[in-house]
C-alpha cells in the first residue's frame, strides 16, 4: 500500500494530471455520496415541501428548485445528489465482490492447472462472450424476483459480469509466475501449495486489481444506469438513481422538456469519466512499460581522496 | 504445424467445432439463471390475475410442470432445432418476435456500422498518423466522450436538439403511422418493404426516421473504432517495412496509406467483428430511447411482463447471433492472416 502511495506521487507528466483530475472529480461525487442529507435541499422521494404543499409537475429550474422538478414531482438537484450515494454504494459493492470471489478463482485456477483450469477457463469465456449487458439484464431479470430490486440486487447482477475480467487476468498472472524461480524456490524449502499461493504468488498477481478494479467500477456506472434505464434497476421510492431518472425523461424530452434528463445524464458521464482518468493514470503509473517517473535529483557523495602511495 | 490448406481447414474445422461446447455452457447458463429462481414462469406472470387453477392448466400446457432436468433436455432439444419457445405473456413463438422485429434492429445496426466505419476510419487514421498533435488530442477526447456518455443520455441530448431546432424531423418509431399501413409488409424489413413498393414518400419517411437513431449508436462504435484504428496505425508506423518503404523514396502520404493503414486494418477487422457484442448493447438501449420496434424493444416489453420463456427465448437468441459472428470473424481471420491458425 505505501509502495503504491509512493508510485503514485512519484508520476509525473500527463499520467500526474489525469490522475489528479480523475481524483478531484470522484471526490466531488464521493462527497456528495456522504454529506448527500446535507447537501441535497430535498430527500430524494420527497414530493412535498415541509409545508405539506405539493411540488408542482415538471417546475422549470430556478426559484424553489434549483434544477427543477420531474414529472414525478421529484426536485430533479436532489435526485442527482442522492443518485451519487445509489451509485457509489454499488459500484463498491459490486467490485469489492467480483475482486473477493474472481481473484482466489483465478489464483486457484492458474496454480492448480489441469482440469480445474480448463474448465474454469472454457466456462469464463462463455460467459465473456455474452453482451455484457445482456448478462446483467439476466440477473437483474432473475434477481428481481428473488431478493427484490434494491442495490444489493443491483450490485449482484454486476458482479458477474466482472468477476471473469479479474479471473483471467489473474490466472493468467498466475500460470506465469508458477514457473518462476522464486516460487520454485519457495516449492524446495517445503512450503505447501497454500503458503505458496498465499505468501509468494498473491502479492505478484494482484498488481494489476487496482487499475482493473477503477476501470470495471467506471463501467459499472453505466451499466447501473442502463439497467435503471431499461426498468430492471432500482425502484425510485428505494433509492435515487440517474438511469432510471433518464427513463422517465424520455417522453418530456420529445416534447422538448430538458431539465429531466440533462441533470442525471451529466453526473454520469462526469463520474464514468472521473473513474476512467483514475483508472487510466493508475494504469500509466503502476505498468511499468507505461510508467514514466519524476527524476529525483541524485547527490553523489563527495569523493574521498585516495592518496597514492 | 503441416502447411497450406491442409492447416487452414483444420483451423476453420476446429473453430466451428468449438461453437458446440461454447453455445452449451451458454445455454445452460441461460436455462437454469432464469428457471432455477424460486416461483415459476406462470405465476411471475400471471399471478394474481388468474385463479390457481387456471395457473395449472396454464403451466401443464407449456409443460413446466415436469421436472426441470427433462424441461432442460427439451429445451436444448428445441435450441437445436432453432427453436425458441413460445412466449408465456401472450403466446407468440419467439421466431416470429425475431422475424417480425429482427428487420428493424438489423436496419438499426448497419446503418450505426456504416456511419461508424464512414467516420471512424478517417478519424482514427488521421489522429494515428499526426500522433499528439492538437488533431490527435481532440479526436481522442471525442473517443474518451463516447465511452463515458450513456448512449441513451446521448439519444434524448440528440432529440432535445432536433426537437428544438428541426420541430418536422421525426425522433420517435420506425416510420409515419400512414407509412406503416400502406406498405406492404413482405420481406419484414420495412425499409426494403418500402423500397419494394417504389413510393417515394414512403421511402423517404423511412429513412428520415432511421438517421437519428443510427446517428446516435454510430456515435457510440466510431468512438471504439477511432480508438483501434488509432493505436493500429501508429503501431503499424513503427513497422520495418514502413522504414523500408520511406527508404525507397515513397511519398509520406502513399506509406501511411498503402503501408500503414492497410495493415492496421487486418488487426481492425477483427475487433469491429468482436463489436456485435457491445454493438447489440448499445441497440437495446438506443430502440428504448428512440421507441424502436425491434428485438430491444421486444426484450424490454417482456422483462416488464416477467414473460421468462420470451426472455430466455430472446436472450438466447442474442447470444447465438454473438457466437456465429465471433466464428465467421475468426474465419475469416484465418483466411486473411496466416499467423493466427491453430
Amino acid at each position: 500500500m505505501r509502495g503504491l502511495l509512493r508510485q503514485i506521487w512519484n508520476t509525473k507528466g500527463l499520467a500526474r494530471w489525469i490522475l489528479l483530475v480523475g481524483a478531484i472529480v470522484t471526490v466531488v461525487f464521493v462527497l456528495f455520496a456522504l454529506f448527500a442529507p446535507w447537501i441535497a435541499p430535498f430527500d430524494f422521494n420527497q414530493t412535498r415541501d415541509a409545508a405539506g404543499v405539493k411540488f408542482e409537475k415538471l417546475a422549470s429550474p430556478g426559484s424553489g428548485h434549483l434544477l427543477g422538478t420531474n414529472d414525478q414531482f421529484y426536485d430533479i438537484c436532489s435526485r442527482v445528489v442522492w443518485g451519487a450515494r445509489t451509485a457509489l454504494e454499488v459500484v463498491l459493492l459490486s467490485v469489492v465482490l467480483s475482486v473477493v470471489i474472481g481473484v482466489p478463482l483465478g489464483l486457484v485456477s492458474g496454480f492448480l492447472g489441469g482440469w480445474v483450469d480448463r474448465v474454469l477457463v472454457f466456462v469464463m469465456d462463455a460467459i465473456y462472450t455474452v453482451p455484457y449487458l445482456l448478462l446483467a439484464i439476466i440477473f437483474a431479470f432473475m434477481l428481481n424476483d428473488r431478493i427484490g430490486s434494491g442495490i444489493v440486487a443491483a450490485a449482484l447482477s454486476l458482479v458477474a459480469i466482472y468477476i471473469p475480467q479479474y479471473f483471467r487476468v489473474v490466472r493468467n498472472t498466475t500460470v506465469s509466475a508458477r514457473e518462476a524461480t522464486y516460487v520454485e524456490a519457495a516449492r524446495a524449502i517445503g512450503a505447501r501449495p497454500t503458503t505458496i499461493m498465499r505468501k509468494y504468488l498473491f502479492g505478484n498477481v494482484v498488481q494489476s486489481v487496482p487499475v482493473i478494479g477503477t476501470l470495471n467500477a467506471a463501467d459499472a456506472v453505466g451499466t447501473l444506469a442502463a439497467l435503471g434505464f431499461l426498468g430492471l434497476g432500482i425502484q425510485p421510492n428505494e433509492a435515487s438513481e440517474w438511469g432510471y431518472d433518464l427513463s422517465r425523461a424520455l417522453d418530456d424530452a420529445q416534447a422538448g422538456v430538458w431539465w429531466p434528463a440533462l441533470w442525471p445524464g451529466l453526473a454520469i458521464v462526469l463520474l464514468i469519466t472521473g473513474l476512467t482518468l483514475v483508472g487510466e493514470g493508475l494504469n500509466e503509473t503502476l505498468n511499468p512499460a507505461l510508467r514514466r517517473r519524476r527524476l529525483l535529483p541524485v547527490r553523489f557523495t563527495p569523493r574521498e581522496k585516495v592518496d597514492a602511495t | 504445424m503441416s502447411s497450406g490448406s491442409g492447416s487452414l481447414s483444420r483451423y476453420i474445422a476446429i473453430r466451428i467445432l468449438l461453437v458446440i461446447p461454447m453455445m452449451w455452457v451458454l445455454l445452460t447458463l441461460v436455462f437454469f439463471l432464469l428457471r432455477v429462481a424460486p416461483g415459476d414462469p406462470v405465476s411471475a406472470a400471471f399471478g394474481g390475475k388468474l385463479s390457481e387453477d387456471a395457473l395449472d392448466v396454464r403451466r401443464h400446457n407449456l409443460g413446466i410442470d415436469r421436472p426441470l432436468i427433462v424441461q432442460y433436455l427439451e429445451y436444448l432439444g428445441q435450441v437445436a432445432h432453432f427453436d425458441f419457445g413460445k412466449t408465456i405473456s401472450d403466446n407468440r413463438p419467439v421466431l416470429d418476435l425475431v422475424r417480425d422485429n429482427g428487420g428493424a434492429t438489423l436496419t438499426l445496426t448497419l446503418g450505426a456500422f456504416l456511419f461508424a466505419i464512414v467516420v471512424g476510419l478517417p478519424l482514427g487514421r488521421l489522429a494515428g498518423r499526426y500522433r499528439d498533435s492538437w488533431g490527435d488530442i481532440v479526436i481522442r477526447i471525442f473517443g474518451v466522450l463516447t465511452y463515458a456518455a450513456p448512449i441513451f443520455w446521448v439519444g434524448i441530448m440528440l432529440v432535445l436538439l432536433v426537437v428544438k431546432l428541426f420541430p418536422s424531423w421525426p425522433t420517435s418509431g420506425m416510420a409515419s403511422p400512414i407509412t406503416i399501413f400502406t406498405v406492404q409488409p413482405k420481406t419484414h424489413i420495412l425499409l426494403l418493404d418500402a423500397i419494394f413498393s417504389g413510393d417515394g414518400t414512403a421511402i423517404s419517411d423511412v429513412l428520415k426516421h432511421h438517421v437519428l437513431p443510427c446517428f446516435t449508436l454510430g456515435l457510440l462504435l466510431s468512438g471504439v473504432i477511432i480508438r483501434l484504428v488509432r493505436v493500429n496505425v501508429i503501431q503499424a508506423m513503427k513497422g520495418d517495412y514502413v522504414e523500408a518503404a520511406r527508404a525507397r523514396g515513397i511519398s509520406e502520404r502513399a506509406v501511411v496509406r498503402r503501408h500503414a493503414f492497410r495493415n492496421a486494418l487486418v488487426a481492425v477487422v477483427t475487433v469491429i467483428g468482436l463489436q456485435v457484442a457491445a454493438t447489440l448493447a448499445g441497440a437495446i438501449l438506443t430502440e428504448r430511447t428512440f421507441n424502436w420496434p425491434g428485438l430491444g424493444t421486444q426484450l424490454v416489453k417482456y422483462i416488464l411482463a416477467r414473460d421468462y420463456i420470451a426472455v430466455q427465448g430472446l436472450v438466447t437468441f442474442f447470444a447465438l447471433i454473438v457466437v456465429l459472428t465471433s466464428v465467421t470473424v475468426d474465419i475469416i481471420n484465418g483466411l486473411i492472416d496466416p499467423r493466427v491458425r491453430y
